[in-house]
Parts: structure tokens; C-alpha cells; sequence
């Protein structure tokens, strides 16, 4: 439904987009993940005909967004970052006037503004003025906006932002509900959001792409290692000899051992190969040792670190880093 | 051109919902009427004036008073119009920038000819609606007044302050696609329209080819046979090119903002 090859954005030296290449099938919800400034903007901006691409090709229901615009847009239904709404409008008479821009049969129109009405929770709203709406149910009239011509193609430029955690499960809620008939982008710094709502997600940084996956299988894939973090009170021999005792155990492949308090208190996280828990084991080993073992537990990567990981500069001991740094702050 | 039509009534719309076209419109108004009302006694004034003399000296008066009222009063209104037009577009695509709702229009399938024309369309006829009450102030003279007033000349005239009007809200129209601040949109397009308007001033002592394009180029200069019952073809073509050449520009420049960093 979406084909994306090669897309570059220059705005002079800077590479606001630089040679992405994606695709979405029909009935998908894919996740445009990425720190501010990554250009997740920039790259909706082209697929919507709102900016030209510098080079590269992107298709959108089988139309090319720059040859046949006209075309493209007319299967698009587009929310941009701010709700693009007459505010001096009732939010019927907007939804009104985007239909007819957007060319809805005008035996149509009432009903699909209607239904655009009912999809976003907005029926009690209709008749008021959108300058006396609040930030979130201005965004549900965005988002009743990109959806009134009822378009093949849903790109929604971070969708919940602004709004209150109940909204923001109903609109996650509407866009599952949406998928399946429609093929819909959106874009995120929301991690949590991308896990529970795409299938797919593209992580993308500095105009590049880092990733493309399921959020599962990233997860999945960025473990690699499976860590598991113990902190000891040690009986003798202080961190020195915890760390040789962790070390030994087989399977282990990394020990770092960091000394939490002066009473001999330590954290050591243990890194082992993916698919081997070695938990009961290095349990049995430390209490034999005579240690007291206060905590054990294993470390899942959450989405957040794996963004982390592929958008920071430094390779993955950064992740690791990072992830102990918020263990350490809980 | 359903694009047209949509986009046409939602500036309408946002004219008449908002209080701007009835406070621009009732300004206008008050203005007109009391240099209507001024201009008539001025000119009732000289007439009687001319009565007597023409008593004293046995010629018969050749005052033509109407002529004389609609004439000044066209003048004025051209002057005035300087006034409101910019006020008429400084918003037309600089509050859309601002807003950001300048990408809905140009990511919905419209062609971009069908903006700019719809916005263009929609404060001229704006422009219209508030000239028609000052067709009140001249059925009143027609009802009162001996010798009648020529409707042709009133034709004329209205159909001058229109062109004048056109040209005016299309440069504005496009100074506003410019920039996305207000305040700037509404100062230059009134500082140009200015230039336009005593340009010819500045032409009148060059007695070379460029004088003659100076004065040309005084958008008040081709109003003045409008305001004397002629319609010269060239003065047609000076205000529809302008309009043209306006509305072509803002066409670029609404196309350019997908080419510049938004």
C-alpha cells in the first residue's frame, strides 16, 4: 500500500531523510519511532505531498506522491503534529469543509462527516466552536479530519500527544480499530505506544533507518544477551572474589560487579547467552559461597532501551549502561 | 472547481461568523457616508454660488451637479479602498501559515490554482458587498435631484472601484502568502499600495520613456477615467493583468513553500 525506495530530503548540506526505504502492506499498522529532529515529520510531510523528496520514490496506493499527487492525496488522510482546525469554525462545519476539499460526493457527505463525528467521540461537540475545545478533543477533530473521506491510507503524526491517559486509550483503541480496513503510520517518541498498537515498527535516527521489526522480535533480537542482576551482601573477600565466583559459573559470558554501600553490600549483573537461564544456578552458587543473596532477578530489555541502544551514538555497552543507570535510580 | 467553490465559501464563512467583515465594513461605511455627506454640501454650496452669478450675469448655469458629486465621491472611495484592502488580506494565507492549516490545504487533493483563486474570489466579493450600500447614496441623489444623474456614470464607477479593488487585494493576497506574521503582511502590502497610488507624482516631472512607464504604473491613474463615465479598454488591460500577474505570483509562492523549509 505504501512503497518508500531510496527517499532522501535535503535542506541544504543537512540530510533531514536520508535514503529510507520501507514498506507497508495493506491493513497495517507500522510505527514510525525516533528521538525529535530524526525527520519522522519530514518523511510524513513527502508521503502526504505536503514536501517534495529530493530523490528517491514514494508510492502511495499505487501512486507515485510527487508524479500523481493529486491522486496520491486523495487516498491519504493525514493528521499533522498540530491539528491543522478553524478555530473560529463548529467542529461540523470544519468537518463539513474538509470533505468537500477532500472531494467527498456530496450524497455522501453528511454521512461520512457523521461517521467521522461518531468514530472520534465527538457527538456532543459537534455544534460547539473549536476555539472553545479543549487541546484533546481538538486533536479528536484532527483525527475525525484525516479519517472523513474515509482514505485507504491513515498517517497520523503523533497522534496522542496532548492528551489525557483516558483519551489516549481511546484513540489507541480507534487506530486498532481501524487497522485491518486501513493502512495506517504513525509516528511516536511514545514507546509504549508503538508496542501496543503497531505491528511493525521502523526506528529511525538522524534520517536513517535503525530498525525494522515487530516490536516482539526487536526485543527479541536486541537481548542477544540475557542479563540477570543479583545484589549480595558479601560474606569475605568483598567484590574480587564475588566476581571470580560469578565468573566461573558456566555459561556466563560478562560479570560486572559495582560495590552499592560500604557494608559490603554489591550488585553484580551477569550476562549469558541468549536462551540459557542460568537464575537457579548462580542462586545456588552465591548462597553456597556463604553470601547472602538479597535480590536476583532477570533484565528484560524494554522497547525504551532498544531505543536507546539504536539511537545512541555509542554501541550497545551504552544500552547496557543505560539500563543499569535506571535500575540504579528505582 | 468544486475545490474553488469549497475553499470560497469557507473564507465567506470565515468573514461572517468572525466580526471582521461587519467592522471593516460598518468603518468603511461611516467613512463614506460622511465624506458623502460633506462632498454634497461642498458641491451644493458652489452650485448656488454658481446660480447667482449666472443670475447676475444672464448666463444660464451650467453646473452639473450630480456629475460633479459622483465624481468626488469616486475619487474618495478610492482612496479609501487604499485604506482597506490590505486590512481585507492581511490574514488570506499569513494566519494559515501560522496555523499550520495551510497543510491541510495542501496535502487535501486540491490544485493549488483552486486555493489561491478561491481566497482571491472571496475577498473581492467581500470587497463587493461592502461597496453596495454606497449604491444607496446615489438612488438618493437620483430620486432628488435635477438634472439626473447619468447611471452610466455610476456604472462606470463601481465598476472601477471593483478593478481597483481586485488589483489591490491580489497584491496583498500575495504579500500575505510571504510570510507568515500579520503586522508584516499588512504594512508592506499598504506601503506598496501607497507607492502605487502617488507614483505618478514621482513620474511627473521625467519627461523620458521611464516617466511614462512611472506614471503607467499608478494604479490611480487609470481609476481616474472610471470615475468620468469612460471605460477605456487600456485601463482593462492595466487592471486585469495586474490582477493576473498577482495571482500568478501567489501561485508560485504557495508552490514554493513545498520547496522551503515549512
Amino acid at each position: 500500500m505504501i512503497d518508500v525506495e531510496g527517499l532522501t530530503k535535503a535542506f541544504g548540506a543537512n540530510r533531514a531523510v536520508d535514503n529510507l526505504t520501507f514498506r507497508v502492506a495493506k491493513g497495517e499498522i507500522l510505527g514510525f519511532l525516533g528521538p525529535n529532529g530524526a525527520g519522522k515529520t519530514t518523511t510524513m510531510r513527502i508521503l502526504t505531498g505536503f514536501l517534495p523528496a529530493t530523490s528517491g520514490t514514494a508510492r502511495v496506493a499505487g501512486f507515485d506522491v510527487q508524479e500523481n499527487s493529486l491522486d496520491a492525496r486523495r487516498h491519504i488522510g493525514y493528521l499533522p503534529e498540530t491539528p491543522p482546525v478553524y478555530t473560529n469554525m463548529t467542529v461540523r462545519a470544519y468537518l463539513d469543509f474538509v470533505a468537500r476539499i477532500k472531494a467527498v460526493p456530496s450524497a455522501e457527505r453528511g454521512k461520512r462527516v457523521d461517521a467521522a463525528i461518531g468514530m472520534t467521540n465527538l457527538g456532543e461537540k459537534r455544534g460547539e466552536l473549536i476555539k472553545r475545545l479543549s487541546k484533546g478533543y481538538r486533536q479528536r477533530v484532527g483525527l475525525a479530519q484525516a479519517l472523513v473521506h474515509n482514505p485507504d491510507v491513515i498517517i497520523l503524526d503523533e497522534p496522542t500527544v496532548g492528551l489525557d491517559p483516558k483519551q489516549i486509550i481511546e484513540v489507541r483503541h480507534l487506530i486498532k480499530g481501524l487497522a485491518g480496513s486501513h493502512t495506517i503510520i504513525l509516528s511516536t517518541h511514545i514507546l509504549p505506544e508503538v508496542s501496543m498498537t503497531c505491528d511493525r515498527v521502523v526506528i529511525i535516527n538522524k534520517g536513517k533507518i535503525a530498525a525494522v521489526d515487530t516490536p516482539q522480535n526487536l526485543t527479541g533480537q536486541l537481548r542477544g544477551a540475557e542479563r540477570v542482576l543479583l545484589q549480595v551482601r558479601a560474606a569475605a573477600g568483598g567484590g574480587a572474589a564475588l566476581k571470580q565466583l560469578l565468573d566461573a559459573v558456566d555459561g556466563v559470558k560478562n560479570v560486572a560487579v559495582d560495590a552499592l554501600d560500604s557494608n559490603g553490600r554489591f550488585r553484580a549483573q551477569v550476562e549469558s547467552a541468549s536462551g540459557r537461564d542460568l537464575r537457579s544456578k548462580l542462586a545456588a552458587r552465591v548462597v553456597a559461597a556463604g553470601h547472602d543473596l538479597e535480590e536476583l532477578r532477570s533484565v528484560s530489555l524494554s522497547l525504551e532501551d532498544i531505543f536507546l541502544q539504536l539511537t545512541t551514538e555509542e554501541p550497545s555497552t551504552a544500552g547496557g549502561a543505560t539500563s543499569a543507570g535506571k535500575e540504579d535510580a528505582r | 472547481m468544486n475545490g474553488i467553490l469549497a475553499i470560497y465559501r469557507k473564507e465567506m464563512g470565515h468573514y461572517f461568523v468572525s466580526p471582521i467583515a461587519y467592522i471593516v465594513a460598518g468603518v468603511f461605511l461611516v467613512i463614506a457616508g460622511f465624506f458623502f455627506n460633506l462632498i454634497l454640501a461642498d458641491v451644493m454650496q458652489g452650485a448656488m454660488q454658481a446660480e447667482m452669478q449666472s443670475m447676475q450675469f444672464g448666463r444660464p448655469p451650467e453646473f452639473d451637479v450630480p456629475a460633479i458629486v459622483m465624481r468626488s465621491f469616486f475619487g474618495l472611495l478610492g482612496t479609501i479602498t487604499l485604506f482597506i484592502a490590505p486590512i481585507l488580506t492581511i490574514s488570506s494565507y499569513s494566519e494559515e501559515r501560522s496555523r499550520g492549516t495551510i497543510e491541510l490545504l495542501m496535502t487535501a487533493p486540491l490544485r493549488d490554482y483552486e486555493i489561491v483563486l478561491g481566497k482571491f474570489l472571496a475577498t473581492l466579493s467581500l470587497f463587493f458587498l461592502m461597496l453596495l450600500p454606497t449604491i444607496l447614496y446615489q438612488v438618493a441623489m437620483y430620486l432628488t435631484s435635477d438634472p439626473r444623474p447619468l447611471w452610466r456614470l455610476m456604472f462606470t464607477g463601481y465598476l472601477g472601484i471593483l478593478l481597483l479593488g481586485g488589483g489591490l487585494i491580489a497584491i496583498g493576497s500575495f504579500i500575505s502568502s510571504l510570510t507568515e506574521n500579520q503586522i508584516i503582511a499588512g504594512t508592506v502590502t499598504f506601503g506598496i499600495s501607497l507607492v502605487l497610488f502617488v507614483i505618478d507624482a514621482a513620474g511627473q516631472r521625467l519627461y523620458t520613456w521611464t516617466g511614462d512607464v512611472i506614471r503607467y504604473l499608478s494604479i490611480l491613474k487609470h481609476y481616474e477615467d472610471f470615475t468620468r463615465g469612460v471605460i477605456d479598454s487600456s485601463n482593462l488591460v492595466f487592471y486585469f493583468s495586474l490582477m493576473a500577474f498577482f495571482v500568478f505570483l501567489t501561485l508560485r509562492s504557495i508552490d514554493s513553500l513545498r520547496w522551503r523549509r515549512a
